[in-house]
Formats: C-alpha cells, sequence, structure tokens
C-alpha cells in the first residue's frame, strides 16, 4: 500500500489525479458544499493521517521546523476551500429559488460601526496572533546553519514555502520564463482581472452558478497550479531535486534516470537523422512556428468558437484577446510539465547562445 | 520709491539667489546619492580571488579534482588526455551542483540539473553546457586557471586553445 502511494504520488502520476479531483469537486460542489460531506470526509481522512503519521520518513518530512507553515496552510486552505463550496452551494440553491442571496437578506444589510465592531475584531486578532508566533518561535527552533559560501550549496537547496510552487515551475523552464514572465503575468494578470471581468454578478457575496468560468479558471490556477506544486516542492522533493515518495527515505545516493532532449533534436537527429544545422532559426525552426500558433494564431481561432464569439459580445474585443492571452499563459504551464513527463521535452524553443528558452 | 525697493530683491537678483541654492541643492542630492551608491559596494570582499595557481599537471589524476571547488568554486576534470577548469556555477539560476562519483555526473541540488564529467547538460531544466575558465601553464610549468575568461560549449568555444590544457 505505502509502496503504491509512494508510485502514485509522482507527479506524472499524481498531477492528472489532482487535476481529476479538482474537477469533480467544481462539478459536483452541491454534494462537496455540504455539512454531511465535510463530517464524513473528515471520518475519513483523519484515520488516514494517523495512519500517515506511523511512518517515520513522512514524520521527518512533515515535521521539518520549515515544512510546519504549510502543515498548517494545507490544513487551512481545505477548509476555506470547503467554506467557500459550502456558502456557493446555498447561495446558489436560494438564486434558483428566485430569494436573494444569504448576504443580501435584511439582517445582513443592516450596517454597523466601525468602532467598536471591526477594530475591537482586529485588536484580538492580533493579541492572537501574537501569541501564536510567539509560541511557535520557542516551540520550533529556527535553524541556523553556518555561513554564507558561494561555492557551496545545500541539498536540497529549498526555496522559502511560498516559493516552492515557483521551484517547482523551475523545473520545467528556463529561468527567464518561470523566474521573471510567468510570475509578472501573474501578477499582472490578477491586477487585470477587474478590469477584464464584465460580470456584474457575484459582488459582494459567494455563487459559482453565475459566474462559473471565472471561478474554475481561477481555482485551477490556485489550487492545481498553485498550492499542488507548493506541496509537491515541500514534501516530494528531495536532495538533487528528485522525487521522494511520502514514504520513502531521503536517500541521497537515489538514481533517476533520465535524459532531456530539446525539440529541435527531436527534428534533425531523431526523425530526419541530419546533423544539427549551425544557424539558430533553422535549428529551431519547429519551435518558433509551433510557439507563434501558440500566441498568435490560437487567439483568433478562439475567437471564431462559439465560447469566443459570446465572450467578446460581453466583453468587448480588447478584452477578449487579453483573458485569452492570460489564460494561454497559465495552461503553458501544465502543457509544459505534460510534454516534460511523456517525451522528455527540455526546450521547445533552445537558444543556449542568447541564454534564452522555452 | 527707490528707496524702498532697494530694500527687497529685484528680479534679476532673486533668479541669481535661486539658482546658486539650485545648484547648491542639486549638488547635495547628488554627493548623497554618490555615496550611498558607493554605501551599496562591500568596504572588504571575501570573494575568492579570480586567478589563482592550481600546481602541477601531474598532480591530476584521471577525472574530476574537487581540491579548489571549495576555495574558489572550479573543478579540474581530466579526460582523454586534456585538463579543463570547469566553473561550478549551474547554468540554470547559478546554483553550486556537487559531483556525485558513483552516478558520474554533477547534479544541482536547486532544480534538478544534471551534467556529465564533461560538462554537457543532459537532464533537468539546464538550458547549456556548464562553463570552462581559461586554463595556462605558467614559466614554472605549474597551471594558471583564470576565472575572468570564459568558454562557452554552445558557442564553440571548448576548441580554443587556452580552454584546456593537453597532458
Amino acid at each position: 500500500m505505502k509502496e503504491f502511494i509512494n508510485w502514485m504520488a509522482d507527479p506524472i502520476r499524481s498531477f492528472p489525479v489532482v487535476t481529476l479531483l479538482y474537477y469533480l469537486m467544481m462539478r459536483y460542489y452541491r454534494i462537496v458544499g455540504t455539512k454531511k460531506f465535510a463530517y464524513i470526509s473528515l471520518a475519513v481522512l483523519l484515520p488516514v493521517v494517523v495512519w500517515f503519521c506511523t511512518d517515520p520518513n513522512f514524520v521527518a518530512i512533515i515535521l521539518w521546523p520549515d515544512n510546519i507553515p504549510i502543515n498548517i496552510i494545507i490544513v487551512l486552505i481545505a477548509w476555506l476551500t470547503w467554506y467557500s463550496l459550502y456558502r456557493c452551494a446555498q447561495n446558489d440553491e436560494r438564486l434558483e429559488q428566485g430569494l436573494t442571496p444569504i448576504e443580501a437578506t435584511p439582517e445582513n444589510r443592516e450596517k454597523v460601526w466601525t468602532w467598536p465592531n471591526l477594530v475591537y475584531v482586529e485588536l484580538m486578532c492580533m493579541i492572537g496572533t501574537t501569541i501564536f508566533l510567539v509560541v511557535w518561535a520557542i516551540i520550533f527552533k529556527a535553524p541556523l546553519e553556518e555561513p554564507a559560501n558561494p561555492t557551496w550549496a545545500p541539498n536540497p537547496a529549498k526555496a522559502p514555502w511560498y516559493f516552492l510552487g515557483l521551484q517547482e515551475m523551475l523545473v520545467y523552464f528556463d529561468p527567464w520564463m518561470a523566474g521573471v514572465v510567468l510570475p509578472g503575468l501573474i501578477v499582472v494578470g490578477l491586477l487585470a482581472v477587474p478590469y477584464i471581468d464584465t460580470n456584474p454578478k457575484g459582488n459582494g457575496y459567494f455563487t459559482i452558478a453565475e459566474r462559473k468560468m471565472a471561478m474554475w479558471f481561477f481555482m485551477f490556477g490556485w489550487l492545481v497550479l498553485w498550492i499542488y506544486l507548493i506541496i509537491v516542492g515541500t514534501f516530494l522533493r528531495g536532495p538533487n531535486w528528485t522525487f521522494y515518495g511520502p514514504f520513502e527515505f531521503w536517500d541521497f545516493h537515489k538514481v533517476v534516470a533520465e535524459y532531456n532532449v530539446n525539440l529541435s533534436e527531436f527534428v534533425w537527429v531523431k526523425w530526419l537523422n541530419m546533423p544539427m544545422p549551425h544557424n539558430m532559426i533553422v535549428r529551431e525552426f519547429l519551435g518558433i512556428i509551433l510557439t507563434a500558433v501558440y500566441v498568435v494564431v490560437l487567439p483568433p481561432l478562439s475567437a471564431t468558437t462559439k465560447w469566443g464569439k459570446k465572450l467578446i459580445g460581453d466583453m468587448g474585443k480588447v478584452r477578449y484577446y487579453i483573458f485569452i492571452f492570460l489564460l494561454l499563459g497559465m495552461t503553458s504551464l501544465p502543457i509544459k510539465m505534460v510534454l516534460r513527463w511523456l517525451f522528455s521535452l527540455k526546450y521547445i524553443i533552445a537558444l543556449p547562445e542568447l541564454e534564452l528558452s522555452l | 520709491m527707490s528707496e524702498e525697493t532697494r530694500q527687497q530683491l529685484n528680479r534679476r537678483e532673486f533668479f541669481s539667489f535661486i539658482t546658486v541654492g539650485w545648484v547648491a541643492f542639486t549638488a547635495a542630492l547628488a554627493g548623497l546619492g554618490s555615496l550611498a551608491f558607493r554605501f551599496t559596494y562591500p568596504n572588504v570582499n571575501f570573494e575568492p580571488e579570480m586567478d589563482f595557481v592550481a600546481g602541477f599537471p601531474t598532480e591530476y589524476e584521471n577525472g574530476v579534482d574537487e581540491r579548489w571547488k571549495n576555495g574558489f568554486g572550479v573543478w579540474m576534470v581530466k579526460q582523454e588526455g586534456k585538463l579543463v577548469a570547469l566553473s561550478n556555477i549551474c547554468t540554470h539560476l547559478g546554483c553550486v551542483p556537487n559531483w556525485l562519483p558513483a552516478e558520474l555526473k554533477f547534479k544541482c541540488p536547486c532544480h534538478g540539473s544534471g551534467y556529465y564529467m564533461s560538462g554537457i547538460n543532459f537532464e533537468g531544466p539546464a538550458p547549456r553546457p556548464l562553463e570552462r575558465y581559461k586554463i595556462s601553464l605558467n614559466s614554472d610549468g605549474k597551471i594558471v586557471v583564470d576565472k575572468t575568461k570564459i568558454f562557452r560549449y554552445e558557442m564553440g568555444q571548448w576548441d580554443h586553445p587556452d580552454s584546456y590544457i593537453g597532458v
């Protein structure tokens, strides 16, 4: 059983599983978002977690001081995700019956004074957080390591926990893409959301039915492409950034046979049986064409579909193309990950001469 | 009337005063800025020297020699009659890979890039091979490694006579 879980946890298999779970969760949110479902899943999960914790390798990973916040975060995110689905399910059922959302009922629209109602709660939160952090700092000591040395790196060298999703992305991308372009797109894209979104529904109340597309895309990027990658980067990546299952001992000498190949090597060496040409553009022609199709041809093509036409009608052309561009940026991550797993593809365009790769 | 206006600044005097004041202000700001800029550079630099003498070529066995790795960030690799000075900076994001003697490869702990003994990248996200440093013999017959000059494989620079010494 433990062997099987170790085997399943490999991103090649766990990524599709997580994506499927995400789909089921969003598709059947009316069932997931009930108290009955929460109690049953808690009753099922608790013994499983206890059983997981009987394994010394698993306990060693989750009790590593750096990883404590991620344990807390996982529990919090599970709870918050369920709670928002619960509120969405409640509201959507009311909306179907022609009622207002719960947040818009007269007793919930009543206005109260900031002082003392809000400020008092904030003060209590500040005190509570301070106590929590002090107790935490006493129980789990911050690791004091040796002085910095530019010719030595710890193994595994891990980023702070909130960047481990980014570090996991960097395994599949050039540093320019995963370190600058994609994080930039995430920040700019999130800033642009209020300007792109023309749907007036869902202001100030929980709902999925009234803003399906926004919820589905955002929750996928958040839960699958960010939280899941943080979990993989934290718990499942050991020395040499090799994959280790949750019950696996972090053996420094675990050997994983891997050989990554650029698309241009596939084209010239494997398919055409020719030496690689010297000219960069000729060498990488297929990758450049594919990237151009992805970035330049796909957006207008998507605009001709029924879905695209409806969206353009709702939000206008400029908003639509910005939206599609951001969406393509997001989907480039799972595409690249799957290509790496299936074909050991390193880079679609590889221009090491210019230190630029895709 | 003239007596009263003499007490005050006229327009021309006002402008000459403000010019002096403005120039002084700008100069002070520029001085402060340059001091702040200077402050960002360390007074003492503990970084390794950029060139060093690495003993006689006969001291090296075939394979990877790690004796200069911690001091200078250089692996000496002797292979196929050539001795090269290989950089220990990963070409993906600048981490420091480890030499794994059992697997005969360099492996980066940050994102899992792997390199052969020759420095050619073959696994993980590294986009290009490790860089070579300039290596030469001085008049005593000792090896001198100069890290200010690098040779990159993808630029076809590994054939350059300064990038290796024949042994």
